[in-house]
């Protein structure tokens, strides 16, 4: 009951030699920039893509395994697709999408439409129905799209950068709505995405990418505490804290205070970067930051002229130095520091 | 406002330039509405011969727009979709005859189809089937010069068209020849409607290849055009008439092909954000 593969394929300029396993009950996100080959890898495993080496199963069926001469036609695997921008058919009403894939298994017409108009309830749109999917705003077209996909009953639901077509305003919400509908399907679940907030709020276990190979895999928190490289440190190795925001500071669940330049109110995922976080001995006072948290340190590493430090106490962060200061300050394992952060350099996006 | 608002984009030039191209396919039809015999139209018109001419135009000139749909959409669906070594020249061996002087293509075609051809004589000796000069050989002259029309406009529809809605279809369980019928087909409809009147005006119109290959023989072979033709030797005014009434079925049907269908011709499926 497990997703295995051992993806090799050579597309255009992209190289793509990729191993990746997913368990029922597991959301994984793909993250990876531009060009890193995310889609492709979701692309493979639909049988959109046939491999030229490696092997697809999925639920224990092999799907793709040239060695074998074994390829299964994407509508005959048990996964469900929602691709970036969504791909609705426009020709039909939002019900006909739903139903398609069920009219295209062979269910009968009025049982489809029945049990399309069931989905639909679920997600809120059932009194779309009669519309086109034209007339759709971009969390509704989303959910069309996941209606669409799940309506067929899929073992492992790909979802192709599901946020990435909408504006700042409504991504907070349907981030929001895509991670309850996410949690109730029991399959496997795979994200691709370029943007770590979304990692955090929909996946439990993160694959990063880059260039067609797989760099790194583990929880988001595990990535920060050690990006192996210089992109995962980057874009991905970033401190995620969520909490609410009243007056300016944003409070979290075990009750540190983060003072934020933001004034939206309400429960939000403030991103620290970890070349933002300052790190003095002892006392912060003196600086102008207006966050200073006490911490201990409980891991240095290494990754170049840059070195990650993870400190616990009441906010837990990660920090970036160059080696030079961590030589500077001397700093150990099991040191006390301060740890502080400038209003300024907290991005703040609601949850 | 109103008028200010219609002139914006429009310099003047271009305005001139496109009342002169108007002016210039409007005149050739005022010179036969001015030199039309009005007093005798009726006679002409119902005329048996004339009858005949434009009922065998329809109906070929229909057949090989079916046979252009059915032959052409896969062929067009080949060139768009699949990439394989000598396409192009394949594109262009499809496309030959939009060029072709119509009367070299009716000539190649008697060589091919003929009753002594490469293939005509198989097709005489094993199945007793002669095209040249029959009601046939005039659906298979108007096919050939039409095809190219419906495969062009298909073709570059199939080509802007988002392929993900395919693979949508695919992910969805839907096997290749459904995800053509019910996704595929429906949004090149309008490309496809165009094609089709398109190749049906070109079958409509064909000349010089029906009459080299299908010869000109009242009732079986003989269509509009060469009605037109022939009249214009024995009776003028007569191929006055039959040239309006070309004219006003053509011109008919083009007006029916309204500008929606060419405006929507190959535009890619959008979902707004």
């Amino acid at each position: 009951m497990t997703l295995d593969a051992r993806i090799g394929l050579r597309l255009g300029s992209l190289d793509l030699q990729v191993e990746l396993a997913a368990h029922p009950g597991e959301v994984v996100a793909l993250l990876g920039p531009n060009g890193a080959g995310k889609s492709t890898v979701l692309r493979c495993l639909a049988g959109l893509e046939p491999v030229d080496s490696g092997r697809v199963s999925i639920d224990g069926v092999v799907v793709d395994d040239p060695a074998a001469d074994v390829f299964v036609e994407p509508e005959d695997r048990p996964i469900g697709f929602v691709f970036q921008d969504y791909v609705l058919f426009d020709h039909l009403t939002v019900l006909e999408n739903v139903a398609y894939g069920m009219r295209a298994r062979g269910v009968a017409k009025a049982d489809a439409r029945q049990r399309a108009l069931e989905w639909l309830e679920r997600f809120d749109l059932a009194t779309y129905s009669r519309q086109r999917p034209g007339a759709l705003s971009g969390g509704q077209a989303q959910r069309v799209a996941l209606a669409r996909a799940l309506a067929t009953n899929p073992r492992l639901l790909l979802l192709d950068e599901p946020l990435a077509a909408l504006d700042v305003g409504t991504r907070a919400a349907v981030r929001r709505d895509l991670r309850q509908h996410l949690a109730s399907f029991d399959g496997m679940r795979l994200v691709v995405t370029h943007d770590p907030v979304d990692a955090h709020a929909l996946a439990d276990r993160v694959v990063v990418l880059e260039a067609g190979r797989v760099v790194q895999t583990g929880t988001l928190a595990e990535v920060t505490a050690h990006p192996r490289t210089r992109y995962v440190a980057d874009l991905v190795g970033v401190n995620l804290i969520t909490g609410d925001v009243v007056d300016g500071v944003l409070t979290t669940p075990t009750g540190a205070r983060v003072v934020i330049a933001d004034a939206a109110a309400g429960p939000a995922l403030a991103t620290i970067r970890p070349h933002s976080v300052l790190l003095v001995r002892g006392d912060a006072t003196g600086s102008s930051a207006r966050n200073s948290w006490p911490g201990t340190i409980v891991d240095i590493d290494r990754l170049g002229e840059r070195v990650r430090v993870v400190i616990i106490g009441e906010l837990p962060l990660t920090a970036e130095i160059t080696a030079a200061a961590l030589d500077e300050l001397q700093l150990r394992l099991g040191d006390r520091v301060h740890a502080s952060v400038k209003a300024t350099d907290i991005e703040v996006t609601p949850a | 406002m109103t008028r200010r608002g219609r002139r914006v984009g429009l310099p003047l030039p271009a305005l001139l330039l496109a009342g002169v191209a108007v002016a210039f396919f409007a005149l050739p039809l005022v010179g036969l509405l001015w030199r039309a015999p009005w007093s005798n139209a009726w006679t002409y018109l119902t005329d048996d011969a004339a009858l005949t001419a434009l009922r065998l135009s329809l109906v070929t000139s229909l057949c090989a727009t079916a046979l252009s749909i059915v032959f052409g959409v896969p062929l067009a669906w080949l060139l768009a979709r699949v990439d394989f070594p000598g396409r192009g020249a394949v594109r262009a061996l499809c496309l030959l005859s939009m060029v072709l002087p119509p009367v070299v293509g009716g000539v190649a075609l008697f060589f091919a189809l003929g009753r002594r051809g490469v293939v005509g004589q198989y097709l005489d000796e094993w199945f007793g089937v002669t095209l040249p000069f029959t009601t046939a050989g005039v659906v298979v002259a108007q096919t050939f010069v039409a095809m190219p029309f419906l495969v062009i406009t298909v073709e570059s529809a199939l080509r802007q068209l988002d392929p993900r809605l395919e693979d949508a279809s695919r992910t969805l369980g839907a096997s290749r020849w459904y995800t053509f019928r019910r996704v595929t087909l429906p949004a090149i409809r309008p490309a496809l409607i165009a094609g089709a009147v398109l190749s049906w005006a070109r079958a409509f119109g064909e000349f010089g290849a029906t009459i080299t290959f299908a010869g000109n023989f009242p009732g079986t072979t003989q269509t509009m055009p060469l009605a037109v033709f022939l009249s214009l030797e024995t009776n003028p005014e007569e191929a006055i008439v039959l040239a309006l009434v070309m004219v006003a079925v053509s011109f008919a049907v083009l007006v029916g092909l309204r500008d929606r269908w060419f405006g929507a011709v190959g535009r890619p499926e959008q979902v707004a954000p």
